[in-house]
Parts: structure tokens; C-alpha cells; sequence
């Protein structure tokens, strides 16, 4: 019963909502999430759950694989890391309400101290402390080795390595040449431009989410829901043929899922006009390139004159900078966009041009 | 004899003094000494603010991240000894590394280390942006860290393939499997139908980004040698170089950031 709950809470048309519910719930209640309280709660409640989970035969089987073992770890540390920033942030935020700048800027703080021992010694202790955990892990989990390459039999799911899952997974909603070649590049460039676009002076050197509540929300938001969260599914809910399987489901290799995803250009010529494709290419799929091309080039300029946000950060940063971000956030917010057209109308392509292996 | 005047005389060797050219770091002028005069540690300032040094604020993960990678260059050296990068021997190299050398966890700590730094460098990313370290003057240096991660991750992707076993192969097919899908310069981008002149087609799987990746249609033996010099030495040499820019900049930018 409770399983089967999971099972249907897990699919991303449901987990994907509520893991930016959860994203949205954390940053604007982060005083209450970055305290010690709130850290002991989850931890509390995680336990039994997570023992929960591994005792299921279903899911353990899949956490069981060697290369999977980083993957816990990976989400203990981003649970972590998020929390203890936050936690920080919180801290720092409440002294700077109050008057009394952040912690990093006490004049005791801001004192300098001899490398050795101070530092010296924090970093022995740490390569001492990574060290004992590579060798216990090393001990205890053998590198896997599976059956010697075979270039004719395919595994069923074949998987990129983890970290690469994130992409792979977002292969569900694009093209290759999006998901594996523009959207990827766009994240290196846009990481590369962030302290050029950013140009508030607050909040370097310290912790705090109040003073840079804007770049700091945009921020996570792509690490952890389009990032972690991505890799996440990957993971734990992808199985063969990259179909959904819930955490607990078996991985039914004749499970069969109906998908009937249609065009835009389907949509509106046979749908709603009733008259059929036309024959030409561009004439066929005008209507998603105007929407595309109107999404890029004039959401930009409406945002500025129409919302105060815009105003003011076009205001602030100067226009290059300004279109420029607006850009990133665009091609950012394509992917969730992209996915809930997908569940909301079955939506394959906005712009469907195989012809020239132009499908967006 | 006590302890101390064992540790006592044996600083006063004439050995201990050829290599230690200071007395014991207990007063400042030795402080200073110990760090200007190791080549290792004097890549640390000599003095630094107390907000830097502390575990809380840098979370010690960009030198946990130099640490691994140190392990992982010296543990895959030790590798290097018993694997040869063909398909008839890459395979029989690891079975054999498992089976006849007693012990043996150097295969165990790279492939681990190697996981465990793509999580650090991500984690030390995530702590620079949120102590807000790439502003200025650091914007350069945080440039050179998004390199430094696409090589990480190159670094560890490249030595997936090794093993030359199924989950080698096809999860390095899954993944350069994007490159043929590159605009223009993929066989199966968009645009790369443009670039024919009549009938000849000059982007095609046998001269497209994927085919210079793998040195063929598909992962294959030009392929495994391709990768096992990326990942043995041309990507971790580009590293090591810019981990050199990185920390020298680090110094540079006025050390571990501060409130102004
Ligand atoms: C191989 C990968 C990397 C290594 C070995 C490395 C190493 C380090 C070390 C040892 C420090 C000193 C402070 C600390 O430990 O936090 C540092 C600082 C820094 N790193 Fe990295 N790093 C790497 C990747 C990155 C990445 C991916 C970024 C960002 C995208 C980055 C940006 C920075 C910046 C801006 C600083 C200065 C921080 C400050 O002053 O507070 N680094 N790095």
C-alpha cells in the first residue's frame, strides 16, 4: 500500500512538482531550515526511512551495485552542505538584521593567524580523515568488472556514468543535440559568466542568503532540482528501455508504457485546424518556430518593462549583462518547461524538422 | 633518556639540520620559516585571517579535491605497471589485478577516489559560490575552477572505458554517442546536412566529432588507446598545470576570501 505510494509519488510527473514545492518551501522558510533542530528532525525521520527503503528487495537491489555506493554519498554530502550553508546564511543574516555584520567579519575573525600550526594541522586532519575513509570504502566494496566488453549485445538500460545522468536523463525531453551537446555547453559558458553578470558587491567572503537572495535561488535551483535531482531519477527510476520504474517496482523488462506524443505542428494543423500538414517544411512548423524565437528574443525586453524585478536588474546590471542572463535563465527554464508540456499534452517537439535533424 | 631528548638530539644532527633549516616552529620567526622554506608548504601564506583557516568556511574541499587527485595520480601510476591498453589484454590485466596481487586495493582506491573527487569538486563549487568567492578580484580563478571541473569530469569519464568491460564500453557508448549530434559538426547534428557539396557529404560518420573521439564509428580498440593517453596523460597534465594557475591565483586574489 505505503510502497505503492512511493511508487507513484516518485514519478517525476509528480516528484519533479514537488521536489520544486520542497525547493521553494526551503529558501523561503531557510531561517527554520538552517537550524540545528530542523537538521535533527530530518535525520531522525531519514533513518527509519531509509531503512525502510533498503529493506525492500526492489530498491536494495539497485543501491547494491558498487557504482551506485558514490551516489549515496554524493546525497548525504549535498544534503549536508546545503543545510550547513544555509545554516550558516541564517546565522549570518539574523546578525546582520541586527547590526552586527557577519561572523566572518569579527574583528577576532579578521585577525590573522600562522599557517602552521592553524592550518597545517586542519589539513593534516583532513587528508588523515580522507584517507582512512577511501581505504575503509576501498576495503569493504570491490571496484566492479562485469562481463568483457561486447560491441554486439547491449546491456538494457545502458547508463552513462552518474554524474553524467543528469543529461542523460533530460535525453527524455530533447534531442541529443540539446541535451547532450548545446545544454551542456550553455552550463559551462553561463558557470564561466556568473561573477561577470553578478554584480552585486554583497555577500563576498561570508556566508548569507538574504543579500544575494536572487543569484542564490537561481543557483540551486539548477544544481539541485535540474542537477542532483536529474541524476536522482537516473539513478534510482529509470530502467530498461529508460522507462519509469518506482522505487520499489521490479525491473519488468516487458513492461510496456503507451506514449502517443504528438508535434506542436500535429496539433495545430490537424487538431485544431483541421486542414493536415502542409507540405512545406517552414510553412509546417511555423508556429513553433514563432513560439520559440518569441520566447527567446521577447520575453527578455517584456520582463524589463514589465515587472519591477526586470526594471530594476536591467537597471542595475546594464543591458548586455542583462540580456545575457536573461538568456541562461531561458534556455535554464526550457528543460522544466519542456517536461510539463510533455505531461500536461503529450507534447513531442515544439519544432519537429527530422528532415534537418532540427527538433526542439 | 627522556623522549624529548631523543627528538632534542636528534635535531641537532648534522642530517635533520641539511634538511631542516629552522628550529622548531614554536616561536614566530620559525613559523614563518617552516612554511617559506618547504616547497610544499609555501604554497600556503605564511600568515592568514582566522576566518580563512577555519573548517566551517572553506569546508576544506578544494585541498581535499588537490589530495585526491594526488592519491589518484599515484595509485593510477601503480596501475599503469600491470595494464595494457588493447582489447586483447585490458580486460585480462584487470581480472588478473584482481585476482594475483594479494591485497591489492590500489584498483578499489582509484575508481573510488575518482567518484569521491568529482563529489568534492562539485561540493567546493557549491562553498565558493555561497561564501560568494567569485566576485572580485577572484572572477578569473573561478573561471579556471568550471575548467578544472569539466576536466575532473573528463578525467573520470575517460577512465570508465579501461576496464574494457560491458559497463565500460556502453556507458562510454551512451556518452560520446552525444557528439554525433553536435550541430554541424556531428553526422547527425542539424546543419550537418548543409555542408554537402552535390553528392558528397563532407560531415559523415567517418570524419565527424565522434569518429576524432573515438578514432571510429564505434568503441572500439583506437578508441581504448585514445582514451588511456587522455586519461594517463594529457588530461591530467592540463590539470596539474591549471591547479597551478588556480592556487598561485588563489594567493594572488589576496588569499581564502574575507568580508571587505
Ligand atoms: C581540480 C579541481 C579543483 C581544485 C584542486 C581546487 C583547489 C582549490 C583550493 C585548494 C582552494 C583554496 C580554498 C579551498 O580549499 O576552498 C581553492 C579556492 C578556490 N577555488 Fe578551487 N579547486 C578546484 C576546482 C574549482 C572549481 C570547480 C571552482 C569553481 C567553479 C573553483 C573556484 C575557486 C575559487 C573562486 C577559489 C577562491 C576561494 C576563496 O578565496 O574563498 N575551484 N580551490
Amino acid at each position: 500500500m505505503l510502497r505503492e505510494l512511493v511508487n507513484r509519488l516518485s514519478d517525476p510527473i509528480i516528484s519533479f512538482p514537488l521536489a520544486t514545492f520542497a525547493f521553494y518551501l526551503m529558501l523561503r522558510y531557510y531561517k527554520i531550515f538552517g537550524t540545528k533542530k530542523f537538521a535533527y528532525w530530518t535525520v531522525g525521520i531519514l533513518i527509519p526511512v531509509t531503512t525502510w527503503f533498503l529493506a525492500d528487495p526492489n530498491f536494495f537491489s539497485i543501491i547494491k551495485t558498487p557504482d551506485n555506493i558514490p551516489i549515496i554519498i554524493l546525497l548525504i554530502s549535498v544534503g549536508f552542505f546545503t543545510w550547513f550553508a544555509l545554516h550558516k546564511a541564517a546565522i549570518n543574516d539574523t546578525r546582520i538584521e541586527e547590526g552586527l555584520g557577519p561572523i566572518e567579519a569579527t574583528p577576532e575573525n579578521r585577525e590573522k593567524v600562522w599557517s602552521w600550526p592553524n592550518l597545517v594541522y586542519v589539513e593534516l586532519f583532513a587528508i588523515i580523515a580522507c584517507t582512512a575513509f577511501l581505504i575503509v570504502w576501498a576495503i569493504i566494496f570491490k571496484a566492479p568488472l562485469e562481463e568483457p566488453a561486447n560491441p554486439t549485445w547491449a546491456p538494457n538500460p545502458a547508463k552513462a556514468p552518474w554524474y553524467f545522468l543528469g543529461l542523460q536523463e533530460m535525453l527524455v525531453y530533447f534531442d541529443p543535440w540539446m541535451a547532450g551537446v548545446v545544454l551542456p555547453g550553455l552550463i559551462v559558458g553561463g558557470l564561466i559568466a556568473i561573477p561577470y553578470i553578478d554584480t552585486n558587491p554583497k555577500g563576498n567572503g561570508y556566508f548569507t542568503f538574504k543579500e544575494r537572495a536572487m543569484a542564490i535561488t537561481a543557483f540551486l535551483y539548477g544544481w539541485l532540482v535540474l542537477w542532483v535531482y536529474l541524476i536522482i531519477v537516473g539513478v534510482f527510476l529509470r530502467g530498461p528501455n529508460w522507462t519509469f520504474y518506482g522505487p520499489f517496482e521490479f525491473w519488468d523488462f516487458h513492461k510496456v508504457v503507451a506514449s502517443f506524443n504528438v508535434n506542436l505542428s500535429e496539433i495545430i494543423w490537424i487538431k485544431m485546424l483541421g486542414i493536415g500538414l502542409p507540405k512545406n517544411l517552414v510553412m509546417r512548423e511555423i508556429f513553433g518556430i514563432i513560439l520559440s524565437l518569441a520566447y527567446i528574443i521577447i520575453i527578455p525586453p517584456w520582463f524589463a518593462k514589465a515587472t519591477k524585478v526586470g526594471r530594476d536588474l536591467l537597471k542595475n546590471v546594464g543591458s548586455i549583462r542583462y540580456y545575457i542572463f536573461m538568456f541562461l535563465i531561458l534556455m535554464t527554464m526550457s528543460l522544466p518547461i519542456k517536461m510539463i508540456l510533455r505531461w500536461l499534452f503529450s507534447l513531442k517537439y515544439i519544432v519537429a524538422l527530422p528532415e534537418w535533424e532540427l527538433n526542439l | 633518556m627522556s623522549d624529548k631528548g631523543i627528538a632534542k638530539q636528534v635535531r641537532e644532527t648534522q642530517v635533520w639540520k641539511s634538511i631542516f633549516r629552522h628550529g622548531p616552529p614554536d616561536n614566530s620567526r620559525n613559523r614563518a620559516a617552516v612554511i617559506a622554506g618547504n616547497v610544499f608548504l609555501h604554497l600556503h601564506p605564511i600568515k592568514l585571517k582566522k576566518s580563512g583557516v577555519q573548517l566551517g568556511y572553506t569546508w576544506c574541499m578544494g585541498g581535499l579535491t588537490f589530495f585526491i587527485f594526488l592519491a589518484l595520480t599515484v595509485t593510477g601510476l601503480l596501475l599503469m605497471f600491470y595494464y595494457r591498453p588493447t582489447a586483447e589484454y585490458a580486460f585480462n590485466d584487470i581480472v588478473a589485478l584482481r585476482e594475483h596481487v594479494p591485497l591489492g586495493i590500489m584498483r578499489e582506491i582509484h575508481r573510488w577516489g575518482a567518484h569521491a573527487m568529482v563529489i568534492t569538486v562539485w561540493i567546493h563549487m557549491f562553498r565558493v559560490f555561497m561564501t560568494g568567492s567569485y566576485k572580485p578580484p577572484r572572477e578569473f580563478n573561478w573561471g579556471v575552477g568550471v575548467i578544472l571541473l569539466v576536466l575532473t569530469l573528463l578525467l573520470s569519464f575517460t577512465g570508465y572505458l579501461l576496464p574494457w568491460d560491458q559497463l565500460a564500453i556502453w556507458a562510454i557508448t551512451v556518452g560520446s554517442g552525444m557528439a554525433k549530434a553536435t550541430p554541424f559538426a556531428g553526422n547527425a547534428g542539424p546543419g550537418a546536412m548543409l555542408a554537402r557539396i552535390g553528392d558528397f557529404v563532407m560531415v559523415s560518420d567517418k570524419n565527424d566529432v565522434r569518429f576524432q573521439l573515438l578514432g571510429g564509428r564505434f568503441v572500439g580498440e583506437p578508441a581504448l588507446l585514445r582514451f588511456y593517453i587522455l586519461h594517463c596523460v594529457f588530461i591530467p597534465l592540463v590539470v596539474g598545470v591549471l591547479i597551478a594557475v588556480h592556487f598561485w591565483r588563489v594567493r594572488k586574489d589576496g588569499g581564502i576570501s574575507a568580508p571587505l
